[in-house]
C-alpha cells in the first residue's frame, strides 16, 4: 500500500511488522489503518508552547501542497511528478526507488492547540509546520497570595 | 602512559555511524547517466559528493532548525545523516559530473566517456 521514504532501512521495516502485527490482534484498528510509513516520511514534535510537524517531501512545488486543519486533524496532500521518462524515449531505468504520485498524510493534534496560528513553511525540501497551543492551555505558575 | 588510554578511548568514536540510505532513480540514455537522490532536510553547504577513482559517495547531514526544548514524539526520520555510494562503470566520465541541488532533490548527470569519438592521431618525424 506505502512505499517506504527510505529503501532498506531495517529499523522501520521492523517497527512497521510490528504494528501491522498489533494491529491485527487489536479489536478496535484506527480507521485510517497504520499511522507510520508513506510519502512523506513525518517527525512531530512538541514543546510547552507548539506542536511542531516535519514532513521529508523532497523536490516539491510549494504551491501545488495542500496543508489543511479541520478539527484537529491536520492533513498534507500533493502529487509529486516521477522522474521516470517517456515509454518511447530509448532510455534505460536501472534504479526506482523515489516516491511518485499522490500523496496524503493526516496527522491528529492535541486539543490545545490553536487553530489560527499555523505557519507552514518549506526549505530544503522540509516542511515544517508549526501550530501554537492556546495561550489558556500553557503551564503558569500561580502566586499564593 | 596516558597517551595509550587517550587513543583507546577514541577508536569507538572513529567507527563509522549509522546513516539513511536516500532513495534514488537512476536512468540511462544513450549520452549517460541520469541518477535522482532525494535528500530532504539537507541543505547545500551540508552535501558532500565525492569521485574517488570509480566511487561515487554521496553524503548529506540533516539541518533542521528545530525550536529549543522540543521533544520528539513521534520520528520517522531520526538518524542525523545520509549516505549512499555506487561504483562507476568505466565508460562513465567521472571527471564531468555536474550537480543540481534544489528543495532536497539531488540531480546529478554523468555523461559517457567520449570513447567511440574518431580521434586523429599525430605523426612526429623525429
Amino acid at each position: 500500500m506505502y512505499r517506504s521514504l527510505f529503501p532498506r532501512d531495517v529499523f522501520a521495516e521492523l517497527d512497521r511488522l510490528q504494528r501491522e502485527l498489533q494491529q491485527a490482534i487489536e479489536f478496535s484498528p484506527s480507521i485510517r489503518g497504520i499511522g507510520r510509513g508513506g510519502f512523506p516520511a513525518l517527525n512531530v514534535g512538541g514543546t510547552p508552547q507548539s506542536v511542531e510537524i516535519y514532513a521529508f517531501a523532497p523536490g516539491l512545488d510549494p504551491a501545488a501542497v495542500e496543508v489543511n486543519l479541520e478539527r484537529g486533524v491536520l492533513s498534507i496532500a500533493g502529487e509529486r511528478q516521477g522522474a521516470l521518462p517517456a515509454r518511447e524515449e530509448k532510455t534505460t531505468v536501472h534504479i526506482n526507488e523515489r516516491f511518485a504520485g499522490r500523496f496524503r498524510r493526516v496527522v491528529s493534534l492535541p486539543d490545545d492547540i490553536d487553530p489560527n496560528t499555523v505557519t507552514a513553511d518549506y526549505r530544503d525540501g522540509v516542511l515544517h509546520i508549526s501550530v501554537k497551543r492556546r495561550e489558556s492551555a500553557q503551564p503558569r505558575r500561580i502566586s499564593i497570595q | 602512559m596516558s597517551d595509550h588510554t587517550a587513543v583507546t578511548q577514541e577508536t569507538p568514536a572513529s567507527r563509522p555511524e549509522a546513516t539513511l540510505l536516500p532513495p534514488v532513480d537512476v536512468i540511462e540514455d544513450s549520452t549517460g547517466i541520469t541518477l535522482y537522490v532525494d535528500l530532504p532536510g539537507v541543505s547545500k553547504d551540508t552535501l558532500g559528493l565525492h569521485v574517488e577513482a570509480d566511487t561515487l559517495t554521496i553524503e548529506g547531514r540533516l539541518s533542521l532548525a528545530v525550536p529549543e526544548g522540543m521533544e520528539a514524539s513521534h520520528a520517522e526520520v531520526s538518524l542525523p545523516g545520509y549516505r549512499r555510494v555506487f561504483t562507476l562503470s568505466r565508460e562513465l566520465d567521472a571527471d564531468k559530473v555536474s550537480a543540481e541541488f534544489n528543495q532536497g532533490l539531488l540531480t546529478l548527470r554523468i555523461p559517457k566517456a567520449e570513447h567511440a569519438q574518431p580521434r586523429k592521431i599525430a605523426i612526429n618525424i623525429a
